[in-house]
């Protein structure tokens, strides 16, 4: 049983293919959504987000957004993604500074320190 | 009666002409297709957007604690009107329909003891309603170094707009722009943006939301006003291209018909010119 997963980014879709399992960093937890998952909205954290199919496992690095699950499929949107393997220690720093922008505005200090904190730890996760 | 020389200078100068129109038509052909491709791409991302939150909206959005984005200020005093126009001009009238809108608008608000804010992006349309609203403007947003509109863009007047919306400056906003029929026709359209308005039937699937669906909600109407303008801009785009592409089309079309009219006047007074040097040369033989 596989599910459709796809994800948008405002610019454009990113991935739109049959996977067995998804991978998502929600705000409150990591979940993980597979077929005949029930029907969830949730946002997400920075993390990486990842996609099992038959061609192998797709990595995206995300800064925000939300996932919608059903039980026959999983959209993602996010603001930015970026596949793994083309994060460079330069992008990786301007998406640190990007959260950083963002999470300076907002008036909950503890969540834009958590957003920050979420962003350094997907740095140390890829080793950059 | 103009002289042959001069035929043929103004001969020259349409064609000429008609080569620039040529080449702008085919530029704005071409820029079209992209910015069309960039409004089909930018889709998905509006289109599932607009369903979540229209979802979470119907079931949030009459309770007492729904967000302000959602349920508004309360009040129906100060309006913003953001108007959204090109950077070029000769694109036909994408311009003045866009700003004709605006100050329809902008007065209607005004007879009614409204007090209205205008913050422009582009600056055609700035320049349009400076002759008799510039007492109303609050900012400008220039994209004339922007190849290509971007998220970031949106994001940029979107982050302008709610910054606003907190320090209390304004109750509703209304977006203008052109919507992307065809090349000849673009609609010139008013969408308000805050508080939240949903197109369609909110779909009622049963959802678990995680976190509750206030902070889903919180979170999400800020970042669906930027797709909102993110998706404007991008009509506006095409919009933009494909009325240049129109507007010049005609233009390359009338430099043709101006230029076979020229060509048929030129001939005739060529023609006349050899007849009258024939008749003076025979009448002169004949006078001997």
């Amino acid at each position: 049983m596989a599910v459709q997963f796809d994800l948008v980014s405002p610019e454009r879709r990113l991935a739109s293919v049959q996977a067995t399992e998804v991978q998502i960093p929600g705000a409150e937890g990591d979940l993980t959504a597979m077929a005949g998952h029930a029907p969830t909205i949730t946002t997400m954290r920075p993390g990486i987000l990842k996609a099992v199919s038959a061609e192998g496992t797709k990595a995206y690095i995300v800064t925000g957004g939300f996932a919608e699950i059903t039980a026959t499929g999983v959209s993602v949107l996010a603001e930015r993604a970026v596949p793994v393997e083309e994060a460079t220690p330069a992008l990786m720093e301007s998406l640190v500074a990007e959260v950083r922008d963002a999470a300076s505005g907002s008036e909950d200090k503890d969540a834009a320190d958590k957003v920050v904190a979420d962003m350094m730890a997907v740095r140390t996760a890829i080793g950059q | 009666m103009p002289s042959l020389k001069d035929l043929k200078n103004r001969i020259g100068s349409v064609k000429n002409t008609r080569k620039i129109t040529k080449a702008m038509q085919m530029v704005a052909a071409a820029k079209l297709r992209r910015a069309q491709d960039a409004a089909v791409q930018a889709r998905p991302y509006a289109e599932r957007m607009n369903a979540v939150m229209a979802g979470l909206a119907s079931g949030v959005g009459q309770s007492s604690s729904a967000p302000r984005l959602l349920a508004g200020t309360g009040r129906d005093q100060v309006h913003l009107l953001i108007v959204m126009t090109a950077e070029r001009g000769l694109c036909g009238g994408f311009n003045s329909s866009i700003a004709r809108l605006a100050r329809v608008k902008a007065n209607e608000l005004l007879a009614a003891g409204k007090t209205v804010k205008i913050l422009t992006v582009g600056k055609k349309g700035r320049e349009q309603l400076k002759r008799d609203l510039s007492q109303h403007f609050v900012g400008h947003v220039d994209l004339t170094e922007v190849k290509r509109i971007g998220y970031a863009n949106a994001q940029g007047i979107a982050r302008d707009v709610l910054a606003r919306f907190d320090a209390n400056e304004f109750d509703v906003a209304t977006l203008f722009y052109n919507r992307f029929q065809s090349v000849i026709s673009q609609i010139p359209t008013a969408q308000q943006i805050i508080p939240a308005k949903f197109e369609g039937d909110a779909s009622t699937a049963l959802y678990d939301y995680e976190p509750s669906e206030e902070a889903i909600l919180t979170d999400l109407l800020p970042r669906g006003v930027a797709t909102q303008i993110f998706t404007a801009l991008l009509e506006n785009g095409a919009s933009e291209q494909g009325a240049r592409m129109s507007a010049m089309d005609n233009a390359t079309r009338n430099a043709g018909d101006m230029i076979n009219k020229l060509t048929i006047q030129y001939n005739r007074s060529r023609q006349a010119a050899i007849t009258k040097e024939l008749i003076e040369i025979i009448s002169g033989a004949e006078a001997l």
